[in-house]
């Protein structure tokens, strides 16, 4: 059940499928899905960046700048690169143990990674508030506190390193690193100098996309977090209180900041998979 | 030799016999077709080395793990049932909640049927033809899954919105309303899980290659036939795992669900947004039951995913 959120497109061009030139009939298939896709994905987007460009630059950067809006961006920015930099450590160790390691109950720790990725994000939500909210039988509570982000944020996130990396190292020959051991290399000579080089564009894809998933979260936060300003609120919540108080302008410019980040990710991610493919 | 450290485990020979379904290379299909035998030595074994450092590893994963996902998701499965079974037959009997149930449930088929049409459109004309633009389009198709839900909802109000959108006062002229109402649901949700069908369909239409399509089309076979006859066969367990998550994602949306949806009882609250009112209305029962509901959902298509990978290696 694995890759249920690997970068797309990742596996290896067949030398086979060689593909043709477009065809009438195909012409007007792609025409069609063209014109489905701008109308539910394209437009709308446009129309987001659109809307905040409507003002001019100053108001544009009066609504990013706006003292609670930088704050929101700040902890979301902040927020998210500290869950990256955990799931980059937590995912490729989670990914080792179930490549390399045997157990009982290898399987229901497959199930568990997953679950995330399936789960509903108000649910993760209330979710996370039973075991970390004020009747927490572990006497831990989160609720809107800081950390409350941080434990979302760690929830959502955890199947993407864990399967960019997995597959890879599923890939990775073990006879390597036993030469390498043989010729006298430590553990950690031979996981830094050999297992780590090969696996460093699936860590850089899985930390992509868990930081765009983290920047753009709102669900699993609205119970957790309680939204303060300055202190728990996030860009997405920022922008869905701009939209309740009908301040359209603001709520697309700091959308467009959001938006801004996907595609950055997107490039990024399209860059790292071509140099992956061309390796591979 | 290294043989002799290998850890012969009962697990060894299952695992290894999965990890040579997935070993394929640029020419994969070949390779397991031909070589792949039940009970042939499998070519590449697992070495497990134990040492002291690894199960520290598999105890720090398995911590981590029971600390995020476990133990939080089994408390909600335990509060569902801290009075037996009256939480869930109180969502039974209220008509609203089954209201919301019934309008996610129909809001997610639609979804997935216009999502499988276009996805599987959509990855065959990104593997099987060239067009300029290609590789932009193949990138922007995956932009749905990393645009925040609040994003999405407020694009679709800026065009569908019936008093200023972009198209939604000419639509609503011809009598369509689509936000606050379901049609707006329904496009929130298309869009947030777009990218599924579409991801699962391009690697395996890769990996098949075109000759045999080449084949039937040589022997005089039309495009639909071909389709029917030789592609769709070998893409139907990749398209069945898209539909599956798909349908876990169109029933869980919640973000731009609640910017377009308006929220009103009985006609546009689907079942998460009756999560979080159940919850902040302090019916806390309430929220856990539906929650709960929700769980066996995402369970459910983790599972059955699970189930049909294999298949669909081993064709």
């Amino acid at each position: 059940m694995t890759v249920a959120v690997a970068p797309p497109g990742k596996a290896r061009r067949s030398r086979l499928a060689v593909p043709g030139r477009v065809t009438p009939a195909s012409g007007l298939g792609l025409g069609v899905a063209l014109v489905w896709f701008s109308l539910i994905v394209l437009i709308p987007l446009a129309a987001v960046v659109a809307t905040a460009a409507e003002g001019g630059w100053s108001a544009f950067w009066r609504a990013v700048t706006n003292e609670q809006t930088a704050a929101a961006i700040r902890l979301t920015v902040s927020q998210a690169i500290l869950v990256t930099v955990i799931n980059m450590v937590m995912g490729t160790l989670i990914a080792w143990v179930l490549v390399r390691d045997q157990f009982f109950g290898k399987r229901l720790l497959e199930v568990l990674i997953d679950l995330p990725f399936a789960l509903p994000t108000i649910v993760a939500g209330l979710v996370l508030l039973s075991l970390y909210g004020p009747k927490s039988p572990v006497g831990v509570d989160i609720v809107n506190k800081p950390s409350a982000v941080t434990v979302a944020f760690l929830f959502v996130t955890l199947p993407f390193v864990v399967r960019t990396v997995q597959p890879v190292l599923e890939e990775l020959d073990p006879e390597v690193e036993e030469a390498a051991a043989s010729l006298g290399a430590s553990r950690l000579t031979t996981f830094r100098r050999v297992v780590l080089p090969s696996l460093i564009p699936a860590i850089a894809a899985g930390a992509a996309l868990s930081f765009a998933r983290a920047v753009s979260e709102y669900g699993s936060l609205v119970l957790l977090s309680g939204n303060l300003p300055f202190k728990t609120e996030v860009t997405s919540v920022r922008v869905l209180s701009s939209i309740e108080n009908n301040n359209t302008a603001g709520a697309a410019a700091v959308a467009t900041v959001l938006l801004a980040i996907s595609l950055a990710v997107i490039v990024i991610l399209d860059v790292v998979q071509r140099r992956m493919t061309r390796r591979g | 030799m290294a043989e002799d450290r290998v850890d012969r485990d009962p697990f060894d020979d299952v695992e290894a016999e999965r990890d040579l379904d997935r070993d394929h290379g640029p020419e994969g299909v070949v390779l397991t077709g031909t070589l792949f035998q039940p009970g042939a030595p499998p070519p590449r074994r697992r070495r497990v080395r134990r040492t002291p450092l690894s199960y520290l590893f598999r105890f720090i994963a398995i911590a981590y793990l029971f600390f995020l996902v476990a133990w939080p998701i089994s408390l909600v499965v335990k509060n569902t049932f801290s009075d037996g079974f009256t939480e869930l037959s109180d969502l039974w009997n209220d008509p609203d909640a089954m209201a919301a149930i019934r309008l996610t449930v129909f809001v997610a088929v639609v979804a997935v049927v216009v999502n499988t049409v276009f996805g599987v459109g959509m990855a065959l004309l990104l593997v099987r033809y060239d067009f300029p633009g290609k590789r932009l389009l193949s990138a922007l198709v995956d932009l749905p899954l990393s645009v925040s839900p609040i994003v999405v909802g407020l694009a679709l109000v800026l065009v569908y919105g019936g008093r200023d959108g972009w198209f939604g006062p000419w639509l609503e002229d011809q009598g369509v309303q689509v936000i606050f109402a379901w049609p707006g649901i329904v496009l929130a949700t298309v869009f947030v899980a777009m990218p599924l069908v579409v991801r699962e369909l391009v690697p395996v239409l890769e990996e098949i290659g075109i000759e045999q399509e080449t084949a039937a089309r040589s022997l005089g076979a039309n495009a639909w036939q071909t389709f029917r006859r030789i592609t769709f066969p070998s893409i139907k367990w990749a398209v069945l795992y898209g539909v599956v998550l798909s349908l876990a994602r169109s029933l869980g949306e919640f973000g731009a669900v609640k910017v377009v949806s308006g929220n009103v009882l009985g006609k546009t609250r689907t079942a998460t947004l009756m999560v979080e009112e159940k919850y902040l209305n302090f019916d806390k029962g309430g929220a856990y039951a539906t929650s709960f509901l929700l769980v066996l959902v995402a369970v459910s298509a983790i599972v059955i995913v699970g189930l049909i990978r294999p298949k669909e290696t081993r064709r």
